[in-house]
């Protein structure tokens, strides 16, 4: 799953070196928590949030096998 | 980008030699001439070897291609992409196993992966294209079932004389409803709200 954020997320960015994904574990739940470039925050924003809405149901659609709930963060 | 600086003999010599390098062929490079050399007196006196600059264009929709191909894999549905590109309209089918997975709930995950791989293509691109991304020939049954569902619900609108808004709807799936009852002049249809969450409203016309 870490590594599906990153195949999605490198190519749409300046500076792919500076994509981390890092993963929560609670109970029930996994939180994936992507942080970019500040310069690239935009990017995987996007107009009206439209580029992070179709990164996550993209990444949600991959997690529904599983019986844990998934969240994305987007952070710097 | 892959860019390679080569020397020879001649030009022709120096871009061979560059080609060779990158493991490609001509056409998929832009070959600039830095110096075009100078045989000189017999070969030996002032004689300046060709230098050139080759760089390794990157097909949009290749990258394009690839992306998907890596990001369908990684969601456990591993799929071929057959391609066809009309003008600055390109048209992706996806061929694999899993493909409702890929789909998703009224095409959500479709839609999302071809606004994302259309991203990637632009960046890429000198020029403008449009993506569609095609599977099992979503599309047209898409299609099929929102030319019905546009038909019934103007029957309703029209026996309630109620307006019937629909859900939120991407713009081609909107143009889609609009086309179907652009004929029917008992209705009218329009779009409101702002996206994306645009919906259509199909009103019926006073008499």
């Amino acid at each position: 799953m870490k590594e599906l954020i990153e195949t999605i997320v490198k190519p749409l960015v300046d500076f792919p070196e500076d994509v981390h994904v890092s993963v929560i574990e609670e109970d029930g739940r996994v939180t994936y928590q992507l942080s970019v470039n500040k310069t690239d925050m935009g990017k995987v924003i996007g107009k009206q949030g439209r580029v992070a809405k179709a990164i996550r149901t993209v990444v949600y659609a991959a997690g529904s096998s599983q019986q844990k709930k998934i969240f994305l963060e987007i952070g710097e | 980008m892959k860019q390679v600086t080569a020397t020879g003999h001649t030009v022709e010599e120096a871009v061979e030699s560059a080609l060779a390098q990158l493991n490609t062929t001509k056409d998929r490079t832009e070959v600039s001439i830095i110096d075009e050399g100078k045989k000189g007196i017999f070969g030996i006196f002032g004689s300046r070897p060709a230098i050139v600059k080759v760089t390794v264009k990157i097909d949009p929709l290749e990258e394009a291609k690839n992306f998907l191909i890596q990001v369908s894999e990684k969601m456990g549905a591993p799929i071929e992409i057959e391609v066809k590109q009309d003008g600055k309209h390109v048209h992706f089918t996806l061929v694999g196993k899993n493909i409702a997975l890929l789909i998703g709930k009224r095409g959500q995950t479709l839609n999302s992966l071809q606004y994302l791989t259309q991203l990637v293509i632009n960046r890429f691109s000198d020029q403008y294209l449009t993506l569609i991304l095609d599977a099992e020939d979503y599309r047209k049954r898409r299609n099929d079932t929102l030319v019905q569902l546009a038909w019934r619900l103007s029957q309703n609108a029209i026996k309630t004389g109620k307006n019937v808004s629909l859900e939120p709807m991407p713009s081609y799936e909107r143009k889609v409803i609009h086309t179907a009852l652009a004929e029917n002049n008992r209705v009218k249809t329009y779009s409101d709200g702002t996206e994306p969450h645009r919906f259509i409203v199909i009103a019926p016309v006073k008499r």
